[in-house]
């Protein structure tokens, strides 16, 4: 079983990207589970979502720990909150930030950072980025396939909006390595 | 079809193929996603039904009530302090007979304030006249209330059923559930036959005065009735499970309890969390099984006495505090186990919300085979 954490603030949509990855996850042929971390979401305020991954029926009810991935939506977080607390070995870390690294980097993560702000603001028009970033997930974690991950997003969005979220999401996912 | 969806939409969409013909809610904190998808299919009519707002979870409940008595399935969904405030009214739904069936996304109790999960809510009206069952995964959530209106309106039962599922551990968790069509409901769940109901033309009432000549006697056929439902919930469960392939056979569920030495005792979305730890313990070569208590009310201690006689040590886990006493289940199943020289020790667990891993569930074992027990699990000692 594979586990990903998902950190962003309240309104930046972490709780839509955890559920859409595991719609996206579900339509590519595994067991998913996605859910809050349960809480008063207010906006601004740090939040957290997670997704696991199983080849078989997920039966485990507890938060995630040590998660193989984690998503960071928001890199103002990173040093609030410890964004890579019990990342495991090798595990991978897909970083919003228009900047190099200028954080401390665990020695066993691997981090890919994306500016998926300006992605966003450019195909959408608002700075919402959890969809840019399940397009740089899909392809740095290899859990879920692109075609999967577009039809997640065009079953909650309507039309134009579709076409724009699945815009976002492959211009990550080619720029992270995957080609859609 | 197996789809992805969260176990609150799960319950909606189980519920739409149930075809209840009334459902009142209170749509307002605590509630769940469940009133409002209901809401969204009453007025996009994929749902023939009255649906009412009220202005409380007193008056949601009084109004499945009367619907209930005037011929109605009906429906409605509540947690915590709703359900709180509908304790007067529980005991006339079952004291009417009246066969609601209601969800409850089970949530803690203030004070203090909290909005996560716990059983204290359904827990606390366990005496009440209510069948009580609950649900590991929103599979089961969903399946559930198929099995409940299927018993509640058998005319050898007609009593109310909370179908329970945990709150925000399985009401807003996105999962696999293989969702029926309309025709294999109707298939197993045919229309509701009042056994009375009101109608202006060969007027009754119910829920009459009862002096102390008769009052005994309505409590005893309630208890009787529920006694009875539990043979119903058998035949209900094995027809359910002969069509859909799911087991739904027995009013509790053992798990790797073969040769084991020692066994958890579990209700809820936490038997998932315990069977990947009892997994985890018999790689380890612990002789460790669970048994899920699916059936809460009608209680089935013989069925527990059968199913825990070959161990020595039993830890139940309580997601509820009796204050003053220990945890609901654990009272009881050390009553089902009176006099079998099985050692059982009770631990309450995740109140509010407090996460409960597989870790603690190890550590739950071990100090039941130590036979240390009877108490709070996991406080934070350096906050008391």
């Amino acid at each position: 079983m594979r586990e990903l954490r998902i950190h962003g603030r309240g309104g930046q949509g972490s709780v839509t990207a955890a559920e859409l990855i595991a719609v996206a996850a579900f339509e590519s042929g595994v067991y998913a589970q996605a859910f809050p971390a349960f809480g008063v979401e207010r906006r601004g305020a740090p939040v957290q979502a997670f997704v696991r991954f199983s080849d078989r029926k997920i039966r485990l009810r507890s938060q995630v720990y040590s998660p193989d991935y984690v998503i960071v939506q928001d890199r103002t977080l990173i040093g609030d909150v410890n964004v890579f607390q019990g990342l495991k070995d090798g595990g991978i870390a897909v970083i919003n930030t228009e900047m190099a690294p200028d954080f401390g980097v665990p020695a066993h993560v691997q981090v890919i950072t994306l500016d998926a702000t300006s992605i966003a603001l450019e195909v959408l028009g608002v700075p919402i980025t959890n969809t840019t970033l399940m397009g740089a997930f899909a392809a740095a974690s290899g859990e879920i396939e692109f075609s999967a991950l577009e039809k997640a997003l065009r079953q909650r969005f309507p039309g134009v909006m579709a076409d724009r979220n699945v815009e976002a999401a492959r211009r990550a996912y080619g720029m992270v390595g995957g080609a859609a | 079809m197996m789809e992805i969806m969260e176990g609150s939409h799960a319950v909606a969409e189980i519920v739409k193929y149930c075809r209840p013909q009334v459902i009142a809610a209170y749509p307002i904190t605590p509630q769940t996603h469940i009133v409002e998808a209901l809401a969204q299919m009453v007025a996009n009519c994929e749902i023939d039904a009255e649906y009412i707002t009220v202005e409380s979870e007193f008056s949601a409940l009084s109004a499945c009530l009367g619907a209930s008595a005037a011929g109605s399935r009906v429906y409605s969904a509540t947690t915590s302090q709703g359900l709180a405030l509908m304790f007067e009214v529980c005991f006339n739904v079952a004291g009417m007979r009246q066969p609601v069936v209601m969800s409850i996304a089970n949530r803690s109790l203030g004070a203090p304030l909290s909005i996560w999960n716990d059983q204290q809510d359904s827990i606390s009206l366990r005496d009440s006249g209510w069948i009580q069952l609950y649900a590991e995964d929103n599979q089961e959530a969903a399946d559930l209330h198929l099995i409940a209106y299927r018993v509640c309106e058998d005319h050898s039962v007609l009593l109310p059923a909370f179908v329970c599922f945990d709150g925000f551990i399985l009401s807003h968790t996105y999962e696999p559930v293989d969702m029926p069509t309309q025709e294999e409901v109707d298939g197993y769940l045919p229309p509701f036959v009042p056994y009375q109901r009101l109608d202006a033309k060969d007027p009754l009432s119910m829920g009459m005065y009862a002096t102390p000549e008769y009052y005994m006697e309505f409590r005893y056929e309630i208890d009787r009735a529920m006694q009875r439902a539990k043979q119903v919930l058998v035949r209900a469960g094995t027809e359910f499970s002969e069509q859909f392939g799911r087991d739904y056979t027995g009013l509790v569920e053992g798990y790797r309890l073969d040769g084991a030495d020692t066994a958890l005792v579990a209700m809820g979305s936490i038997c998932g969390t315990v069977k990947d730890a009892v997994d985890e313990m018999r790689d380890a070569g612990k002789k460790v099984g669970l048994l899920k208590i699916r059936t809460f009310r009608p209680f089935p201690a013989p069925e527990i006495a059968d199913a825990l006689r070959d161990v020595g040590t039993v830890a139940v886990l309580d997601k509820n505090i009796s204050l003053g006493n220990s945890g609901a289940v654990g009272t009881e199943v050390k009553a089902a186990l009176y006099g079998s020289g099985i050692r059982v020790l009770d631990y309450i667990i995740g109140l509010g919300g407090r996460d409960v891993r597989k870790e603690d569930i190890a550590k739950i074992v071990d100090l039941a085979e130590k036979g240390e027990g009877d108490m709070f699990y996991g406080l934070r000692t350096e906050v008391l």
